[in-house]
């Protein structure tokens, strides 16, 4: 028994970063928004009460904010040949639930991706040629950085990004990312305060002639009011960020930068704890009707809608198109097919330095608070005479010193007992980590599907990740770590352990959450499933937006594009759409 | 209907027949000036319910006689004042004395809007004719013997109210009497803002100096410079009452409704004269009383409290964060003779007030959980004497009370 409800001018289904920033724009343009949230609903000072928001057993180890298996689990493995498992537990990544979805429990780091990121395919074929990237199914993504930076520019405004500038309008900046492509202005704020292992850091990859600057935080330096009015309150460095809210309003996110507004929006309405299923189509196939959702009695309801906007976590926005029929399925066996094509996640690579005389106090810390180099970044630097493509940015940002997962000890150290807890006395204060975050690029085996096995709680198939490190990636890896290597010695401390990506990718072990592709953007309906505007090229009226965007993954984390491909969608809607709506905003 | 556009239409030239080239005015004005009067009165607040019809009827009051129920003032002939006249409107919010000679209770402030005029009040009789009338009985008469008895507030006025119209002083501006016209008059503050006597009146010489209700503490909004806002420029009073905020405090609790349904959309020019006024009046001493020492063990206790739990959002030094979190430094609600609204605020939070200029709505969360009432107790002991702040300590009785 299916609940028919009034007709809405834009569903949008998940209310995180994409969800409100869509919401926000469409409603200023007068539209009827409703947005449907699987997870509760949450605010600061009622979810992330000062008095309880730093408990890291709740929100680090057993994980309060996140979703949970028993609401949706996913199957993995390695590679065509195995049989995929559900996993009981997220493990190596962890996405978000609720209001605010992920960019809730963030640590902030807010890029922009290199024009040559954009043009991947055609940016490495004519400088390296075809045969060094022939393992790899490389597309550009059909925009490139001139047009995205307004897009960029308004989200790090909205969200108070505390950085310094390196490059604006061609002109280089003394103290900012030399490698970047031209912004308009310089960041909102300034940088955070520097704490002793980012500044030291700064120092010695400064001396090896390479090119430190403070990586750009959505921990606000200073107290600041956004465009839309809403204020946020100084970041105290308590070193509770990734995996938790900000108690402060210092960390941005829906709650802090959008939501204020949003609510009280007469044309605005949220429904919480209601999980949609599936996106309806009509007869044409060619045409979202509405979506139809479930709320926690079990209770079904359909919500007709003129645009249905898929703003769910980018692994959840593929599944539900998969589960709608929407768009041809990939087939790695072919290269065909567009949903689940292209799926990447991120190549990191870790450095540990061990001193006997520094103190780093590490529990002062924020989640972006530090330094970065993109030296080796994409390809800010020549791969003429190396056997991979890609690269990793590289990061000094100590982001926490919390006291049940910060625990150092160098190569030696028992497990457990009287010497262990010894080590971690000596090592706590004086140890300096910087880690490489390195680019994930796409081939033909990486992908995701529909697991033929298993099912969720409602009988619908769970999503199936098919992955492992491409060849070229760990090539890429290797050749990142020793350079940090280099960078590791040069401390001269007593010693340094260096962490190398292995093939073999393992879902247990905490890596990233930025898992990226399968609904990607581009030029071309037969190897994109949306089209610059994140539009569906196969139903007009559905956007999808989000990381599932990615025709590939950066050295970088994704949430700085995600926020700019949102509002170039939100933008198109504006300025294009609504002059014709239900028509298509690129032909194929 | 028509009828009554008429003759309003005729009431109302002949009010402005004194002008050489009088003209029936357009009604329209009437509803628009009415309207503006219904924001200076903020009818609303009692008389709407949340999420309810405007003015359908309110939310219980609790005093301290008993409830009483704001009734429906809606046009609905049967349930709201459909059959009133407007010499019976006039009549009860100038005289107390409604429909059918029926007597209000003083809970409805017809002492303060007895100093409206008569122009002012036929407006907002215009603006309540245009409201949707909504069928919704209300027995506004909830009271235990003897005050259920409407006849006894023959008494109550004849000891405590003095009918008439408000009264410029030729010695002060326009603009101060502007102000105290607004203030004492539509804007009604001292029915939340004046200590009352024993029968629920305002006690004299004392108006506006801070009061005690429905679990909050009413501050001081005279010129003392101590605990009223007698340090504050015009300038922030404006900002506070427009926005809800300005660099001293977040209006919350009863005012947060107050700056969103009436002040946030009053005239720059009204606010302004409510500032020049209620900064000229008296508001006893402005000695700061001494400080509990710092050395006090409530003192110390109450710091590490403070830095611990406080000092995050509202700083080392009790500065606050712009729109985000008020000052405590300074702060005349900080350190009122009573502790009420602070105490409420720790122990079940609070959410700021929100308006188009300042939008964000920042909460303070609840920390009544967490805090025993003698830590509760200290650390505002702390915030009231800290940084240049003196007010007398808060006892854990007065925080028991309060849960």
């Amino acid at each position: 028994m299916t609940t028919i409800l009034p007709r809405k001018d834009v569903v949008i289904v998940g209310l995180g970063w994409t969800g409100a920033i869509l919401a926000q724009e469409l409603t200023d343009e007068g539209l009827d928004v409703l947005a449907i949230e699987r997870g509760p609903w949450r605010d600061t000072s009622t979810d992330f009460n000062i008095g309880y928001a730093q408990d890291e057993l709740r929100y680090a180890i057993r994980r309060d904010l996140f979703l949970q298996p028993a609401t949706e689990a996913m199957t993995m493995r390695n590679n065509l040949s195995q049989t995929a498992l559900p996993m009981r537990e997220y493990g190596s990544f962890l996405p978000g639930s609720g209001v605010g979805g992920a960019g809730v429990h963030w640590n902030g780091h807010t890029w922009r991706f290199f024009n040559t990121d954009f043009k991947i395919a055609d940016n490495l074929t004519q400088r390296y040629g075809a045969d060094r990237v022939s393992e790899l199914q490389l597309q550009n993504w059909g925009v490139e950085s001139a047009e995205l930076e307004k897009h960029y520019d308004k989200f790090e405004y909205l969200a108070g990004i505390s950085g310094k500038a390196g490059n604006i309008n061609g002109q280089i900046q003394p103290g900012g990312n030399p490698f970047e492509d031209p912004r308009s202005r310089e960041y909102p704020l300034p940088p955070l305060d520097m704490t002793y292992a980012p500044t030291l850091f700064a120092e010695a990859t400064r001396s090896l002639g390479l090119h430190p600057f403070p990586t750009p935080a959505a921990n606000v330096s200073r107290d600041y009011i956004n465009p839309l009015g809403i204020a946020m309150g100084q970041c105290t460095m308590c070193g509770f960020c990734e995996r938790f809210g900000c108690a402060n309003y210092s960390k941005s996110s829906a709650q802090t930068t959008i939501l204020p507004v949003l609510m009280k929006k007469k044309n605005f309405e949220v429904r919480t704890d209601s999980e949609v299923l599936r996106i309806e189509l009509d007869a044409s196939g060619k045409n979202a009707r509405g979506v139809t959702y479930v709320n926690t009695s079990g209770e079904e309801f359909f919500q007709p809608a003129d645009m249905v906007l898929l703003c769910a976590y980018g692994l959840h926005n593929v599944r539900l198109m998969l589960l709608s029929g929407i768009g041809q399925p990939y087939d790695p066996n072919t290269g065909e097919g567009t949903v689940g094509r292209n799926y990447c996640y991120q190549t990191n690579a870790g450095a540990q330095v061990f001193f006997d005389d520094k103190n780093f106090n590490p529990f002062v810390a924020a989640g972006a608070l530090g330094q970065t180099l993109d030296d080796y970044n994409g390809d800010a630097f020549d791969h003429g005479g190396l056997d991979f493509v890609g690269g990793a940015g590289i990061n000094c940002i100590p982001t926490n010193g919390r006291p049940i997962q910060t625990r150092p000890t160098p190569p030696g150290t028992p497990r457990w007992g009287k010497d262990w807890k010894q080590a971690t006395v000596n090592a706590y204060k004086s140890t300096l980590s910087f880690s490489a975050q390195g680019s994930s690029y796409p081939t033909r085996g990486n992908y995701l599907d529909l697991d033929p096995t298993y099912k969720d709680r409602f009988g619908r198939p769970l999503l199936r990740v098919t992955f492992d490190f491409p060849d070229n990636d760990i090539r890429m890896s290797n050749w990142v770590s020793d350079r940090m290597e280099e960078i590791a010695k040069s401390f001269g401390a007593k010693q340094y352990v260096n962490t190398r990506r292995k093939k073999g990718w393992d879902s247990v072990p905490y890596q990233s959450t930025h898992n990226t592709g399968g609904a990607v953007m581009g030029e071309d309906s037969k190897t994109s499933s949306v089209n610059k505007y994140l539009q569906s090229w196969d139903v007009s009226n559905l956007f999808v937006i989000g990381a599932s965007a990615f025709a590939h993954n950066a050295g970088k984390n994704p949430t700085g594009t995600v926020g700019a491909l949102a509002y170039h969608t939100a933008d198109a809607i504006r300025q294009q759409y609504l002059r014709n709506p239900g028509q298509p905003l690129v032909s194929a | 209907m028509k009828q009554l556009f008429l003759s309003l239409t005729l009431a109302a030239a002949t009010l402005s027949g004194g002008h050489a080239f009088a003209q029936a005015p357009d009604q329209a004005d009437e509803i628009i000036r009415g309207h503006y009067q219904a924001l200076l009165t903020d009818c609303a607040a009692c008389h709407t319910k949340a999420g309810a019809k405007p003015l359908s009827g309110g939310a219980p009051l609790h005093t301290p006689f008993g409830d009483l129920i704001p009734p429906n003032i809606t046009p609905d002939r049967e349930t709201g004042i459909g059959k009133w006249t407007k010499e019976e409107f006039r009549s009860a919010l100038k005289q107390g004395v409604g429909h059918d000679g029926k007597r209000l209770y003083p809970a409805m402030p017809y002492p303060a809007y007895t100093k409206m005029s008569d122009q002012d009040v036929d407006d907002l009789w215009s603006y309540i004719q245009t409201v949707e009338p909504v069928s919704n009985a209300v027995e506004a008469n909830q009271l235990p013997f003897p005050f259920n008895i409407r006849l006894s507030m023959l008494g109550w006025n004849m000891l405590n109210f003095t009918p008439g119209e408000f009264k410029p002083d030729p010695a002060k501006s326009p603009e101060w009497n502007r102000g105290a016209y607004i203030v004492e008059g539509a804007g009604h503050c001292g029915t939340c803002h004046t200590p009352k006597n024993l029968t629920g009146a305002d006690k004299d010489g004392v108006t506006l100096q801070g009061a005690s209700l429905q679990g909050w503490y009413a501050p001081n909004i005279t010129g003392n410079t101590h605990i009223g806002v007698g340090s504050w420029s015009d300038e922030e009073i404006v900002q506070y009452l427009k926005t809800g905020q300005n660099s001293h405090s977040i209006a919350s609790g009863p005012m947060r409704e107050a700056v969103q349904e009436s002040t946030s959309m009053l005239s720059d020019a009204d606010l302004k004269a409510i500032a020049v006024y209620i900064k000229s009046v008296d508001g006893g001493p402005s000695d700061k009383p001494k400080a509990v020492a710092a050395d006090d063990p409530h003192m110390k206790a109450g710091g590490m409290i403070y830095h611990d739990t406080c000092s995050a959002c509202h700083g080392l030094e009790g500065k606050g964060a712009k729109q985000l979190f008020p000052a405590l430094a300074g702060s005349p609600l900080v350190q009122q003779p009573s502790a009420e609204t602070l105490t409420h605020l720790v122990l079940y939070g609070s959410q700021g007030a929100t308006t188009a200029a300042a939008p964000t709505t920042p909460s303070m969360p609840a920390l009544g959980w967490r805090l025993n009432d003698q830590q509760v107790a200290d650390v505002l002991t702390y915030i009231r004497n800290s940084w240049g702040n003196a007010a007398a300590a808060v006892a854990p009785a007065d925080v028991k009370d309060k849960r």
